[in-house]
């Protein structure tokens, strides 16, 4: 804890897109807050038996795991499919020159 | 090795380290995996997304809730309204949005010091705070204010006479609290702009008081 220390709203650019995801998914609709609230708890309380997390990346990684299983829970996807389309992410990055944009293909 | 093998396949520029587009850590392409999928069912608009990263990031923060509380040092009655029953208050000011469904306002006197944590998770009044910051949502903090507070707001610097009370408040997804910190001495007949410098992040959520600028805060 590093009491009055000013820090970035979003520690990294994923934190935002995470945040902003979940935020948006719930103003549509998908979920209700409250919903999310307790399965995050759970995830954070869960985690946070091994070691105590600090906020910061943990606490987002944290964050993912519960959306997707909420997700999946939900019916809107399902493990598979996330690791199929993160792969094809991983392949785009791996395969497009620098400096040009990053895009998926067909999957 | 995938790496390896493209380096030898592209021509490699000088002036670059990276002849492919820098890899995202797994995480990133994780949340862009599920973009890609949400985005394909039609449930989310990318733009929308921009605009709410916009908006934490540039539009709301801990100066909402400044406003609000230099407002309550300024104007008694406007104090009174806000105590009773902060939500119409607040959305007077246009301050109202998510996760701001139900604010309580709790104020610091010469007896009680409060302190706010969230056990469960993170919930923080957005509308006025922001995102909260990296230790509100730690292990450390979120475990410990309630156990011993005395000794937390010891690590913030933070040092209260024995016969004050504290009093945390756990927030919930349904219920956020704002601490109207109390007024520095010295600041009599200041206006709200000038109010509003007083007033941290911290002594709204309890973990800091207000102070003049110019003695530093």
């Amino acid at each position: 804890m590093r009491p009055g220390e000013t820090e970035p709203v979003f520690g990294e650019p994923w934190h935002a897109q995470l945040f902003a995801l979940t935020v948006h998914l719930n103003e549509a609709g998908v979920f209700v807050w409250g919903d999310w609230a307790e399965r995050f708890g759970a995830t954070l309380a869960r985690h946070g038996l091994a070691r105590d997390l600090d906020g910061g990346d943990d606490y987002y990684t944290a964050w993912l795991e519960t959306l997707e299983a909420f997700l999946i829970e939900l019916g809107l996807t399902d493990a598979d499919r996330v690791g199929q389309i993160r792969a094809a992410w991983e392949d785009a990055y791996l395969t497009t020159p620098h400096g040009a944009p990053v895009k998926l293909g067909q999957v | 090795m995938g790496c390896l093998r493209i380096i030898r396949r592209m021509p490699h520029d000088a002036h670059d380290d990276h002849p492919h587009s820098l890899l995202p850590p797994d995480p990133a392409l994780r949340v862009r995996a599920l973009e890609t999928i949400l985005t394909g069912k039609g449930l989310i608009d990318p733009a929308a997304l921009d605009a709410i990263i916009d908006t934490y990031q540039h539009r709301i923060g801990p100066q909402n809730g400044a406003r609000v509380v230099a407002r309550a040092w300024a104007d008694p009655a406007f104090r009174a309204r806000l105590l009773a029953d902060a939500d119409p208050v607040i959305a007077e000011m246009g301050l109202y949005g998510r996760q701001g469904e139900h604010i309580v306002a709790v104020e610091n006197t010469d007896t009680v010091h409060n302190i706010v944590v969230c056990t469960l998770c993170s919930c923080y009044p957005w509308p006025l705070l922001g995102i909260p910051p990296g230790w509100y949502k730690s292990d450390a903090y979120r475990a410990r204010v309630v156990r011993e507070p005395r000794k937390v707001l010891a690590d913030f610097g933070l040092t209260l006479p024995q016969d004050m009370a504290v009093r945390v408040w756990d927030s919930t997804a349904e219920v956020r609290y704002l601490v109207i910190p109390m007024r520095p001495a010295g600041t009599e007949g200041w206006d709200e702009e000038a109010l509003m410098r007083c007033v941290t992040r911290d002594s709204m959520i309890g973990t800091g008081v207000a102070a003049r600028p110019e003695a530093g805060s």
